[in-house]
């Protein structure tokens, strides 16, 4: 066995909080080998972006490492201060981050920034720098590099600012990359093309990789061998083909089973009644913004949209950021004045609703939002959060209120304790419970869900997708689904329309769509789930990698 | 790109336009008049039809929005006319008093905006510390002085105190040194804070973590990443007090006994000398408006997303 490029030795790491020390990484030990791809995988709070940190010396202020080692090379670089870490910093081993929306200094050119890494390390003149820019640029895509040389990250892309950042990542052919989450804020098809430009100068330069990651699709698609992070501790490490066909911890396989482009696609219960009792009925949805100071010229966000929703079922909206889909949640519960098109929500016209009415509507379809951080009021409580809508309605009595209220809660299985809680107080998961209840306190008929689990983990995602399950069915809800997660649309969904830059380039039921997209963007969309390429899957004969 | 350069120039004219009338409306209101003040007195022994006569002469017995356009129409000629107090043109007062006191303002905002970095870089340069946290104290004790006390408390220690400053004939450049001190750390409290709370907020965002990855030490990321994105909300702040920093001239100028607009206003505040207070609200405003046009044009250039905005939405 060659020497590992990398050693992570029984390290443990802790935070400063307040006059304590808590501890989150607890005696974690791995190796990455030249030319290798470790994948460190984990849900939020498992540590392991706090252990890749570490490997940088990048912890926050307050992060200290406790015991334990990190060897590159076989030297221990752990008790290293900031100012040798800078050394080897962007030489030896690189980062790639996460979020390529706010990881490039907004007021800098993309040039000058891929610049600075050769300038920092003092690798030649400014000619010399010059021309390895602009060939690096080339080489990740960027072209013609002379112009992009001279762009503001706010002129490109959310994958072409990736791709500036993994230039920048390998301009000095560092030994390692650590690459943590890079392509979790990216839609499927950039993700894949930003993954395979990874691996295309990994293999060029035989660099090691760490990918932190908590998709274990893209773990399994692309690293050699997998560290299984839980709370701070390995939950179980091995060659990714051994951890995938027998994971030998219950941790493991708990993810494996919640992650959605693993699972088998669902078995909807079929939906018996009336095929023509439609809940929704959008026929041909038209959405022009004008273009801000454009004069009046439009940009057409929806063209023509057009679906039937069956009560008690549930209709994805699928596409990638820019595709409409959001406008078109927007515009049937009523947010939106459509430019064309029709409408109906339990047989009412939303785009005749005014006033009053349009008020009144709003008791019949709610929505639920993305972020279970930002739509809830950090200043109210638990009970205060779903109590609203019921006060924004016809008064009823305190008391009935506070039993609908509570009855909710127990609903979306909260224990009645969380009542008197801040949002503060809950995790993620908790959240979107508390959101699901206000939305669900007043009894509506249709429940819009816009990206509601996406930013949520895969095994509070499943919980989430399962309670969700069981509310339409004893509630009868119907949902519209917005989300750009094909893995995820397939598993909770019976019909859905994919839509391409605001056009419907499919639709229909789920398994018609997966087994026989109409369009070549479906079938990009289906092919770009990452962890397609499983063992698991290859051995498993229902599941779904037996239809596409 | 020029419509944004015409559109704020646009307003910062109707802004002096509204400022003028505004003031012009307010000073005819006012009870007494400086002619009355003047020639009324006893001692001047003048009767009613002399008095209406000098009234006439200095057309104050036209109606308010014949004296207006009249006055307008002065304005925009360069005549301000004239202090009947002091029974000169306006103008011989202004180029008397106007420039020491835009040496002082001048002096005093520039001395405030090193202060501002010099707190600024070193809380950020000595790490964690208690030096720091003393440091990042320091606007707020500054900003809860009062103008008048610290002028006071400055002369009594470096004057009377330690002898380092003379205020009993001073030099020419020694005379300055405590009246811009006195106005700049003031206005230096509220710039600092607001300067220092940006660095902090710009030191978390993941694109410093980037610039560290890359090996930049920290004062290369405070330089060349920080700086740039933390003085953005500074310069509007910085423009706003400029008006603060006119107040502060007026009453340091009496602290300090020095000539200048603040006791020219302080004279025609009292003797209702209508014409002299017009000229001033106006010039006061001009000065304004334009160093708020200036933070206006500047910001396109340190923020290239501006400059993106402003070319696609005009």
């Amino acid at each position: 066995m060659t020497a590992p490029l990398l050693e992570v030795d029984d390290l443990a790491i802790a935070y400063r909080m307040g006059d304590h020390e808590q501890r989150v990484v607890h005696g974690v030990s791995f190796h990455v080998a030249p030319g290798e791809v470790v994948a460190l995988v984990g849900e939020s709070g498992s540590g392991k972006t706090t252990t890749a940190q570490a490997v940088l010396g990048l912890l926050a202020g307050n992060g200290r490492i406790e015991r334990g080692a990190i060897r590159l090379s076989g030297t221990d670089i752990a008790g290293w201060s900031q100012r040798r870490l800078d050394a080897i910093r962007g030489a030896v081993v690189s980062l790639i981050p996460q979020d390529p929306g706010s990881s490039l200094n907004p007021v800098r050119t993309v040039g000058s920034q891929l610049a600075e890494v050769m300038q920092i390390h003092k690798r030649g003149d400014r000619k010399a720098i010059r021309t390895r820019v602009l060939d690096l640029l080339t080489r990740v895509g960027l072209m013609p590099a002379e112009m992009r040389a001279r762009q503001y990250p706010h002129e490109l892309s959310g994958g072409m600012r990736q791709r500036v950042l993994i230039a920048i990542a390998v301009a000095l052919k560092p030994k390692l990359i650590i690459a943590d989450e890079p392509t979790s804020a990216l839609d499927v098809t950039v993700q894949r093309r930003i993954l395979d430009l990874i691996d295309e100068l990994r293999r060029e330069n035989g660099t090691s990789v760490l990918l932190v990651t908590h998709d274990l699709g893209v773990a399994a698609d692309r690293a050699d061998r997998l560290v299984v992070l839980q709370g701070g501790r390995i939950q179980e490490q091995g060659p990714v083909k051994d951890v995938l066909a027998a994971p030998a911890s219950a941790y493991t396989r708990r993810l494996l089973s919640d992650a959605p482009s693993l699972a088998k696609p669902r078995l909807r219960r079929s939906v018996g009644g009336d095929a023509t009792d439609l809940a929704i009925e959008v026929d041909g949805l038209t959405q022009d913004f004008p273009i801000a100071g454009g004069g009046a010229k439009t940009f057409r966000a929806l063209d023509g949209l057009s679906f039937k929703v069956r009560r008690g079922t549930t209709h994805a909206v699928v596409g990638e950021s820019g595709s409409g889909k959001t406008t078109a949640a927007r515009s049937i519960v009523g947010f939106l004045k459509p430019t064309a098109g029709r409408i109906l929500v339990d047989g009412m016209d939303v785009t005749t609703l005014r006033g009053e009415a349009l008020r009144r509507f709003r008791r019949h379809i709610q929505l639920v939002y993305q972020n279970p951080f930002g739509s809830l009021d950090p200043r109210q409580t638990v009970f205060h959060i779903v109590e609203e809508p019921l006060l924004n309605f016809e008064p009823i009595a305190a008391a009935d209120r506070a039993r609908k209220v509570r009855d909710m809660i127990g609903r979306v299985g909260l224990p009645e304790a969380f009542l008197t809680r801040h949002p503060r107080g809950l995790s993620g998961g908790q959240r979107q419970r508390v959101a699901i209840a206000r939305a669900l306190v007043l009894g509506p008929r249709v429940l819009v869900l816009d990206e509601a689990v996406s930013a949520l983990d895969v095994t509070v995602q499943a919980q989430i997708l399962a309670l969700l399950d069981e509310l339409q069915g004893t509630l009868g809800l119907t949902y519209l689904f917005v989300s750009h997660d094909l893995a995820v649309v397939q598993q909770i969904s019976d019909t859905v329309s994919v839509i391409h830059k605001g056009r419907q380039v499919d639709g229909g039921p789920v398994e018609r769509v997966f087994a026989r997209p109409d369009s070549d963007y479906t079938r990009d969309l289906i092919e770009a789930i990452p962890g397609r390429g499983m063992p698991v899957l290859a051995s498993n004969p229902d599941s779904r990698a037996g239809f596409i | 790109m020029i419509r944004y350069i015409l559109g704020r120039v646009g307003q910062a004219l109707a802004v002096l336009v509204v400022t003028f009338t505004a003031a012009f409306v307010l000073l005819q209101a006012l009870p007494g008049d400086a002619i009355m003040i003047k020639f009324m007195s006893p001692e001047m022994g003048l009767s009613a039809e002399q008095v209406a006569e000098i009234r006439a002469s200095y057309g104050a017995d036209l109606p308010i929005w014949e004296q207006y356009l009249k006055t307008v129409g002065n304005f925009l000629s360069g005549n301000f006319g004239y202090s009947i107090q002091a029974g000169v043109p306006v103008r011989h007062q202004l180029a008397v008093n106007l420039p020491p006191t835009l040496q002082l303002a001048g002096l005093a905002f520039l001395a405030a905006v090193l202060l501002t970095v010099v707190l600024a870089a070193m809380s950020n340069m000595v790490g964690m510390g208690r030096l720091r946290g003393a440091l990042q104290s320091l606007p707020s004790l500054f900003i809860s002085i009062p103008v008048f006390w610290l002028g006071i408390m400055l002369i009594q220690i470096f004057s009377f105190q330690l002898g380092l400053v003379s205020v009993i004939s001073p030099g020419p450049v020694e005379k300055l040194v405590l009246p811009v001190a006195t106005l700049a750390i003031p206005i230096s409290a509220p710039l600092a804070q607001v300067l220092m709370r940006n660095i902090d907020e710009v030191l978390a965002q993941p694109f410093v973590a980037v610039a560290r990855a890359k090996g930049a030490s920290r004062s290369w990321v405070l330089w060349r990443h920080v700086a740039r994105n933390a003085v953005l909300p500074t310069l509007t702040i910085a423009g706003i007090l400029f008006g603060e920093l006119l107040a502060g001239a007026v009453v340091t100028e009496a602290v300090f006994g020095l000539s200048g607009l603040g006791g020219l206003t302080y004279q025609a505040v009292n003797n209702h000398d209508t014409a002299v207070l017009q000229a001033i609200v106006v010039i006061s405003a001009f000065a304004f408006v334009t160093i708020n046009l200036v933070v206006d044009l500047l910001y396109p250039v340190v923020d290239p997303r501006l400059g993106h905005r402003v070319a696609t939405t005009t």
